[in-house]
């Protein structure tokens, strides 16, 4: 670790484990398929075909493309890292065996260890947490769980090449209404390429009788992953959707540009969770992956809720702000994140609350944790528009350095157009006190347990907010990216 | 002997603070030590629990170890407590939570068995009754929006928990009304006992009229300049501590 070895408070026990391994670094010789490296229409046209896609998706991709090649890469962002040539990036790469699974039983029994690895079981009968479970591999999804038992209630869940063949009316409906492929390069990059990812359904008056859960791996060298997800909640429809991320140590870096879309229409309620524990670099900042992902939703109906609720420990660089369209009245958006930041990784994150509604509410709460030479920065934006008579927002911005090579920076916009608007903004920063630290250890607290239960002290606000057993995998997640990284 | 402090000198950016100190406490016996703001009192407690940031010489044994070797987490371990001037707030971290684990981190390096947290309510309720705290007091996160006094009587609260060997408590009547500070002392006076030595930092005589002590020294410029029984608080009561940097420094502990 390449803190100041003088840095005090800090032992050499502590500084080791500094370097220690990521956990999820391995890679799992699976039989891949893939298409050549680049971009060009006909690597869409392949990708396309493969998924057996109709006429108007093909078309939207193609349309998706041709825009983006007129866009540039956005800078404005505060991260550094050199060019990304979108040429040297294999666009698809499919680790399923040839023949079509006809139930969990059958799944690559490589495939399952991987996930066993992962701690994550795809057989439905062993699984007690009653959560279902759809696992993307590279490009692919490969299994879903607990289908049947969904479809009963008539939630649908499935990956989204599945809703493509299946629901292709839904999906064209929706594709594209929160998130447009103009909407910003990365999200039109992923309009044209994206692979599958998960989707999900809630009709009417239904309150899904279990979390949903994607799980997202990146496993192929040189691999990009463009994972698209949407989600829909009917009337009075309620979710809880959780996704967790990894990727297997490379030393070069890897590309996720995700897009994730959510409707929420009259009296609906999204509540959507993200642990993000993508391979964020060694410990000089090589490798890593580069996580550029749009995330909106849109709260289009009256009364409507969509919370984003996301722990952020991992990649290289995070390039992500969910945000909520406030469209219907009395709708409210929340954003409640944990942003980690440790050795070289960057993140610049944040939230977008867009206020057309009357009566609507938005709380931003970001908590942002650097350490080693990571940099941290909270990019938000409140609009509130004409329309939006009575509309308020509360953002909290809170940062917390734990040595002195870190960073911390906020950049809030706010954008009020109607005089009725209420926005409050808090903001503060603060270092790991030694005076904190000193008092835990007075009292017999070992150092790096002080550290860890300071910071979980930090971060209770959101962890609260996160489902039961997740808030517990999100503490371990954060204790252990932290582990070292003080000094 | 439990502490036996000789010739201890700590610097802070070349500034001498502590000039030489000794001292001498026994298993049972409470001494206080008194001064004029800037005598280096504080700085002395700061030593004690290993601060960070200090010059330090001299040498400082406790129950036969060399203290000033330890951690702080080690010292804690080793029985040394301090009841801070000015304790931290740790927002987010629940106060019975914090203590549950402080106890537990000095059981588990004493190799004692963990209490798990219906034993250690139970024991934290019992204590409570000592500072006259209540429950509300456990559920909010440690010190955060505690008056002066709630965190005077949340420092002798962990002391009650955490039953150390030797407690310092540093300027633990400031800030206090005499109802707090008589709850305070009440807590104090109830753990002094046989194997319990207790250093009581303090500005003010006081505090002294409610914790008695066995000994009284007066400290001044680094070094303590006089040593004597509860009466020489009395006196230096009714004539300041204006005189108390002339007698020679040479000689004073016992």
């Amino acid at each position: 670790m390449s803190a100041p070895t003088t840095a005090p408070g800090i032992s050499d026990e502590v500084r080791e484990l500094a370097n220690q391994d990521y956990k999820y670094g391995f890679v799992t010789d699976l039989e891949t398929e893939v298409a050549p490296k680049g971009l060009n229409e006909d690597i869409i046209r392949l990708i396309s075909a493969k998924k057996n896609e109709p006429d108007w998706l093909l078309e939207w991709r193609l349309r998706a493309y041709r825009h983006w090649t007129t866009l540039t890469e956005p800078t404005w962002q505060h991260v550094a890292y050199g060019p990304v040539d979108f040429q040297d990036i294999i666009y698809y790469a499919d680790p399923r065996p040839k023949k079509q699974v006809a139930s969990m039983d059958e799944v690559d029994p490589e495939m399952r260890e991987m996930f066993d690895k992962l701690g994550i079981s795809l057989g439905e009968q062993e699984r007690l947490s009653g959560v279902a479970v759809d696992a993307i591999v590279d490009s692919v999804s490969v299994a879903t769980t607990f289908k049947e038992k969904l479809a009963d209630v008539g939630v649908i869940f499935c990956s989204f090449s599945e809703a493509v063949q299946n629901h292709p009316d839904l999906v064209r409906k929706y594709l594209g209404s929160v998130v447009p492929y103009k909407d910003n390069f990365f999200a039109c990059l992923n309009a044209a390429v994206f692979t599958d990812g998960s989707f999900c359904y809630i009709p009417k008056g239904v309150h899904c009788p279990m979390e949903l859960s994607t799980y997202f791996r990146i496993n192929a060298a040189d691999t990009g992953q463009f994972e698209r997800t949407l989600i829909v909640a009917e009337e009075g429809a309620y979710v809880s959707y959780l996704e967790g991320c990894t990727a297997p140590v490379r030393d070069k870096n890897q590309m996720h540009a995700a897009v994730v879309e959510l409707v929420a229409l009259d009296d609906a309620q999204i509540k959507y969770s993200t642990v993000q524990n993508w391979y964020p670099g060694d410990a000089n900042g090589n490798g890593g992956v580069y996580n550029f992902v749009t995330k909106r939703g849109m709260a289009a109906g009256r009364n409507s809720k969509i919370s984003w609720t996301q722990v952020e420990t991992g990649s290289a660089i995070t390039w992500k702000y969910p945000g909520v369209v406030l469209k219907g009245d009395n709708s409210v958006g929340e954003f409640y994140s944990v942003a980690l930041t440790a050795r070289h990784q960057q993140a610049d994150t944040g939230s977008k609350m867009v206020h057309i509604g009357k009566n609507t509410k938005s709380t931003i709460i970001s908590k942002a944790i650097s350490a080693g030479h990571g940099q941290n920065t909270y990019r938000g934006l409140v609009g509130i528009r004409h329309s939006a008579a009575g509309a308020r927002n509360f953002t909290q911005c809170d940062s917390l350095l734990i040595g002195k090579d870190c960073g911390a920076h906020t950049f809030p916009y706010v954008e009020v157009k109607n005089p009725t608007g209420q926005v409050e903004h808090e903001a503060s920063t603060s270092k790991i006190g030694e005076e904190q630290l000193l008092y835990c250890r007075q009292r017999g607290i070992p150092e790096e347990e002080a550290v860890s239960m300071i910071v979980n002290g930090f971060c209770r606000e959101v962890f609260k907010m996160l489902p039961m057993e997740f808030a517990v995998e999100a503490q371990k997640l954060l204790t252990v990216s932290l582990e070292g990284s003080v000094g | 002997m439990m502490l036996k402090i000789e010739e201890l000198h700590a610097n802070i950016e070349d500034k001498e603070i502590l000039r030489g100190v000794n001292l001498e406490l026994n298993a049972g016996e409470v001494h206080a030590i008194m001064g004029p703001n800037g005598s280096g009192k504080s700085t002395l407690a700061s030593v004690l629990i290993g601060r960070e940031g200090y010059e330090v010489s001299g040498s400082v044994t406790y129950e036969g170890q060399d203290l000033l070797a330890l951690s702080p987490e080690d010292r804690a371990a080793a029985g040394v407590f301090l009841a801070f001037q000015h304790p931290v707030e740790i927002p987010g971290v629940g106060n019975m939570y914090f203590m549950r684990t402080a106890l537990n981190s000095l059981r588990r390096q004493r190799g004692q068995e963990e209490l798990d947290p219906v034993d250690f309510l139970a024991l934290a309720q019992e204590r409570m009754t000592l500072v006259e705290m209540d429950q509300s007091f456990m559920n909010r996160s440690v010190n955060e929006g505690f008056s002066g006094g709630e965190k005077k009587r949340n420092e002798i609260l962990q002391m009650a928990i955490l039953e150390p060997k030797l407690a310092i408590l540093d300027e633990t009547d400031s800030g206090l009304d005499i109802d707090a500070l008589r709850v305070v002392a009440n807590g104090v006076n109830a753990l002094r006992s046989e194997g319990r030595a207790m250093l009581v930092i303090t500005h003010h005589q006081r505090l002294l009229d409610y914790i008695v002590p066995d000994r009284v020294h007066v400290m001044a410029a680094g070094q303590i300049v006089r040593s004597g029984d509860k009466d020489l608080a009395v006196e230096l009561e009714e004539h300041g501590y204006a005189d108390q940097g002339r007698p020679t420094p040479v000689g004073v502990t016992r």
